[in-house]
């Protein structure tokens, strides 16, 4: 299974945990999804958004560009 | 009418001041330095403002300095301290969460060859004050500096906790978000506020230093004045600072017990009527008149506008809403959701009625902006 990813560059906050909430649905339950997100609030945001959402942010690293690049784990 | 909810960035100028504004700049409007008689009024009048303001915050009229505003007088506190205490060391120990213009300071203290250390915070948004003290009592630390609460999340931070365990340590505590509202804590050093949030009017902060804690001037002198700081001080503002300070003095338990039911009353229907949101800052531990509350999918520029246009007025610590599209690093560093946010800050003219207005209001605003974004079923 891959993981699907989502690119948000140029997209503000709160478009990029929108594009996560619209696309978790599809992640079987265990899996996981990338989303590459450029707004200054992504991190923090994408962070508070699987702490109340209830899933899991895996690991956050950089895009071969040097985006933030945001790997989450849906649970439940 | 509008209803203004943004006192903690600046509370309507009380009566008190304006009346008071109005009397000193007929008598007080020349330099107190010189020694004519309209000179001399005016210091009389500086001076009885300078004592009113020592005897509000608990120190001696000697120790109190006006500025130009509160940013400057922190500024001055932080810079001013580490300037005087370099035989400590070159180090700076501040909470992740000061006042931007305290992280500034710290940022130009560093680029002039010192070091700074930024110690986090927790969900709730208050320091662990072991934490803290082991950090300020490391060697080469020439200062501390702790906000005595959050301006924008309201939490009280353990400054007195810190303060006994500081040894020698400088302490800045910028008292700006409690000053006219609770006690402050005791145990600073140097003291800065800003007159703005007691009801008084613009263009007054507050800089005090205790006796005996080094503090040096970081501007360059200014020649016949035995000020701290430099430039010609604004009697008139000053006294109608000082004027304000004592109305906010002398109602401060009954408004403290009022304003702080009203942000429990905000705190809880908030949570009970807006779906996904959550309510930011310490519930208990906190100042009276502040409450923050981040909106899951929405964003704080289009919430601030709603509400503008329903004719409430409350500031946001969302990337949007700032200048520099960067989040508040007050919500950042709590991890708190920095979108979708919305400060709501009480004063003395705060009406319960406004309150309720207000909370009817809101649930409809956050519906429509999330409606607008196509967040609606998430």
């Amino acid at each position: 299974v891959t993981t699907p990813v989502l690119d948000c560059r140029g997209r503000r906050c709160p478009q990029p945990i929108l594009e996560l909430a619209r696309h978790i649905g599809a992640v079987e339950v265990g899996g996981t999804i990338t989303i590459e997100a450029d707004d200054p609030a992504a991190g923090p945001d994408i962070a508070a958004w699987c702490r109340m959402r209830g899933h899991e942010l895996v690991e956050q690293t950089l895009a071969e560009d040097g985006t933030p690049s945001f790997l989450v784990r849906r649970r439940g | 009418v509008a209803t203004y909810l943004d006192s903690a960035t600046a509370a309507p100028v009380r009566p008190e001041a304006i009346a008071a504004l109005t009397a000193a700049s007929e008598d007080g409007w020349a330099d107190p330095k010189r020694l004519y008689t309209a000179g001399r009024r005016a210091r009389l009048l500086l001076e009885a403002a300078r004592e009113s303001v020592a005897e509000a915050i608990g120190a001696r009229p000697d120790e109190v300095s006006f500025a130009p505003s509160g940013v400057q007088a922190l500024h001055a506190a932080v810079l001013g301290t580490v300037r005087a205490n370099q035989r400590r060391g070159a180090g700076l120990v501040h909470s992740a969460v000061e006042h931007s213009a305290v992280l500034q300071a710290a940022r130009a203290h560093a680029a002039g060859g010192g070091h700074t250390t930024s110690i986090r915070v927790d969900r709730l948004g208050r320091v662990d004050p072991e934490a803290f003290v082991a950090a300020a009592r490391a060697p080469d630390v020439a200062a501390a500096a702790l906000q005595a609460a959050n301006h924008e999340v309201g939490t009280l931070q353990p400054v007195a906790a810190v303060a006994d365990q500081l040894g020698d340590v400088p302490l800045i505590v910028d008292v700006t978000a409690v000053l006219g509202h609770v006690d402050l804590p005791g145990g600073w050093s140097v003291l800065a506020a800003d007159a703005r949030a007691w009801g008084g009017p613009a263009g007054v902060g507050v800089l005090a230093v205790r006796t005996g804690v080094r503090w040096q001037s970081p501007y360059p002198a200014d020649d016949g004045s035995s000020e701290r700081l430099p430039g010609p001080l604004a009697v008139p503002p000053i006294v109608a600072a000082a004027a304000a300070l004592r109305a906010a003095k002398d109602t401060e338990p009954f408004e403290a017990a009022r304003l702080s039911a009203l942000v429990e009353r905000i705190r809880s229907v908030v949570a009970a009527t807006v779906p996904d949101v959550e309510v930011v800052g310490d519930p208990a531990v906190r100042v009276p008149h502040i409450v923050t509350f981040s909106c899951l999918y929405a964003d704080g520029e289009a919430l601030l506008s709603g509400l503008d246009r329903r004719g409430f007025a409350v500031s946001s610590g969302s990337s949007c809403t700032s200048s520099t599209l960067t989040p508040s690093h007050v919500l950042v560093a709590m991890g708190a959701l920095t979108s979708g946010n919305v400060r709501v800050s009480l004063s003395h003219a705060t009406s319960e009625a406004e309150v309720d207005e207000f909370l009817a209001v809101l649930p409809g605003v956050v519906a429509d902006v999330r409606a607008e974004l196509g967040a609606a079923g998430l």
